[in-house]
């Protein structure tokens, strides 16, 4: 029986009221309060740490000053994962959703968002694909998708952040997930027409549910947007 | 004291770096508050304390990977002194940690479950009357109290899990309940004897979620059931005609015609003559089950699980045949669901599989018996007083004695071995 997922689009959001946002969420979630949440997201400028680097910063290869005068903030996180960037023309997205019965298997977690978002840029002609040993999505050797999960109780927070039309050149002021030899790319770079995050909404909601086997309702603050095809 | 390990976040994850300790040794912690920190890949996870106590000792550090299932903290009371648990000459009674429902509980907490008073009587009633058969039968053969065990399961009732795990407890700290001996890890006392001593060539290897389910499954059923056994030879010749003549019609039609399909349909036929093999005991009451579930056991790679085909008696063979290949292959692939492995009535196993020329198989609870399949392969039988070879086979009926005499075991057996000799190609 598929479950309901509520589904909310908020805009531009600045990094720490999102975390807020999730940690109630879950609270809630865990009070069996709310159903399943997929918040969909963009943020203003800002590195993020994962557990990781609690103790290392070395994957922040710009200088503070540098960052500063890029209006670049440096957050750290209880996300999994190393160092990533969130930024305009990114979409971020973080499903609250409880894993209980049957998906309490983290690395399965894991593949099916990569799945669901594999599935949602095949919408837009890109084929992308996971690498074994890395995780996200990519294509060819350009990563286009990074996760970061956590996890409490088996509902999740934090999530994925697929770039849309985001500015490469500030992942030049990080190692994207300590990984030094691979590049970035994004699906405005890779489709043959023009994509913006809003409208890349619809696919991934679309893909989410089906490899979710969840129901997208979307709340009353922010109506459907129209698909862009 | 309680045990505190690593727990298994997926299948196939096999170990946890522990990435932050939320609490530090000295602190008070509730059960199911946020202890520690793990983190695989890209996933961090936050686990709560199995038990409500003091954090008495941190035996894994920051940064550092252990195997699922090992200890990686210890949970006392606030009474208890600080002496870690004895050297490696006890086996670690590792109570399950998974950040689910499934947590242990420490029998000789004082007090500190007090929020529950309010409700105490009703959830009683609920744990003793809605708790199954199988788990008062359990509690009754341990005098056990069910109303003292925190249940995990719907609405507070006691599962089978949860009162095995309370056993297992109450043994460890039943020394230090009684006062006058100092505070020592309970494991020392009660534990079974040492395996093995410190400096011998051995290797420790936790047991897997699934391994560990199996041990308990068959200590309970073996604690549980008088087994007794009967063992029939069935002449084959007539279903390996059967199977030769009509394979290639199977196959076309998506089904691997294998003997198990034979003998699940006989043994369906069987189990409709004689009801009480398809029974189960409650108390003093002996439960007919309507529905014929039949669990077909199945090997994999490091253990064993057993898929059910639901109502099989309203499948016929190419139904079954279809049935037995497609649980088979999911469950060697780990695709089964929940509910695929539940609610069996009666279980076929095949010891024979591997060569044995008949096995004795235990009982899967609650049903109340279980038929071995031993090989099949020819061998020289008498036939109107002349010598022929035949393919033939052993099979023998695990029966529990409490509800299943021989009399009624040799009927089914009988009744098996006539259906399978006397094949009618009718029902095929």
């Amino acid at each position: 029986m598929a479950r309901p997922l509520e589904v909310r689009w908020l805009g531009t959001v600045p990094y720490a009221e999102g975390v807020d946002l999730q940690k109630r969420l879950v609270e809630q979630r865990k009070a069996d309060a709310i159903p399943d949440q997929l918040l969909l997201l963009e943020h203003p400028p800002v590195i993020t740490l994962g557990v990781k680097t609690r103790h290392d910063r070395s994957h922040i290869v710009a200088p503070p000053a540098t960052l500063k005068e890029q209006g670049v903030e440096v957050v750290e996180t209880g996300r999994g994962g190393d160092v990533t960037y969130h930024g305009p023309g990114q979409l971020v997205g973080y499903p609250i959703i409880d894993l209980r019965p049957d998906r309490c298997d983290v690395h399965r977690y894991v593949r099916d968002l990569e799945e669901m978002l594999i599935r949602a840029v095949s919408r837009f002609g890109v084929t992308a694909a996971r690498m074994p040993g890395l995780t996200g999505v990519w294509v060819g050797n350009e990563k286009l998708a990074a996760i970061g999960v956590r996890i409490a109780r088996w509902i999740t927070s934090h999530g994925f952040a697929l770039n849309v039309t985001t500015n490469l050149d500030h992942f030049d002021f990080i190692v994207p997930c300590g990984i030094v030899d691979k590049g970035i790319t994004s699906l405005g770079h890779l489709t043959k027409f023009p994509v913006t995050v809003e409208g890349v909404v619809p696919p991934v909601t679309d893909a989410f549910a089906e490899v979710f086997d969840r129901i997208p309702l979307h709340s009353a603050a922010s109506p459907p947007i129209e698909s862009h095809q | 004291m309680t045990n505190v390990v690593m727990p298994q976040m997926g299948e196939s994850i096999a170990e946890g770096t522990i990435v932050r300790w939320i609490k530090k040794v000295g602190d008070p912690i509730d059960r199911d508050e946020p202890l520690f920190e793990i983190s695989t890949d890209k996933v961090d996870a936050e686990i709560p304390s199995p038990a409500a106590g003091v954090l008495t000792e941190i035996k894994v550090q920051e940064g550092e990977t252990v195997a699922v299932n090992s200890v990686v903290a210890t949970i006392g009371t606030a009474a208890e002194a600080s002496p870690p648990a004895p050297p490696s000459n006890t086996l670690p009674e590792a109570a399950a940690g998974q950040p689910e429902a499934e947590v242990s509980r420490s029998s000789s907490d004082n007090g500190t479950e007090s929020h529950e008073a309010g409700d105490a009587e009703s959830r009683e009633d609920v744990r003793r009357q809605k708790s199954s058969p199988l788990v008062r039968r359990i509690a009754q053969e341990h005098n056990v109290d069910l109303s003292q065990i925190h249940g995990t399961g719907l609405s507070g009732r006691v599962t089978k899990q949860d009162i095995l795990e309370f056993i297992e407890l109450g043994k460890a700290s039943e020394p230090s309940r009684t006062g006058d001996r100092p505070p020592v890890s309970g494991s020392a006392a009660a534990s079974p004897a040492p395996t093995f001593k410190p400096g011998e060539n051995v290797r420790i290897v936790p047991m897997s979620v699934m391994r560990k389910k199996i041990a308990e499954h068959m200590v309970l059923s073996a604690h549980t059931s008088p087994h007794v056994y009967s063992v029939y030879e069935v002449n084959f010749s007539r279903v390996a005609m059967l199977r030769e003549k009509k394979k290639a019609d199977y196959e076309a039609a998506g089904a691997k015609l294998t003997f198990t399909a034979f003998i699940a349909k006989a043994a369906i036929d069987a189990l409709r003559q004689f009801p009480i093999v398809n029974a189960s005991l409650d108390g003093d009451n002996i439960v007919y089950k309507k529905d014929i579930n039949i669990g077909i056991a199945v090997a994999l790679e490091n253990g064993l699980i057993v898929p059910v085909i639901r109502n099989a008696d309203e499948k016929n063979l190419l139904g079954l045949a279809r049935a037995i290949s497609d649980l088979a292959n999911r469950a060697r692939s780990k695709k089964l669901n929940p509910d695929e492995v539940q609610a069996g009535t009666f279980t076929i196993t095949n010891p024979g599989i591997f060569g044995a020329l008949y096995g004795l198989p235990l009982i899967n609870q609650p049903q109340v018996a279980i038929l071995g399949v031993g090989t099949i392969e020819k061998r020289a039988v008498v036939i109107d007083d002349a010598i022929a070879i035949r393919p033939v086979c052993h099979m023998t009926l695990g029966h529990d004695h409490r509800l299943v005499d021989g009399a009624d075991a040799g009927r089914f057996l009988a009744f098996v071995k006539e259906r399978l000799e006397h094949f009618d190609d009718a029902w095929m």
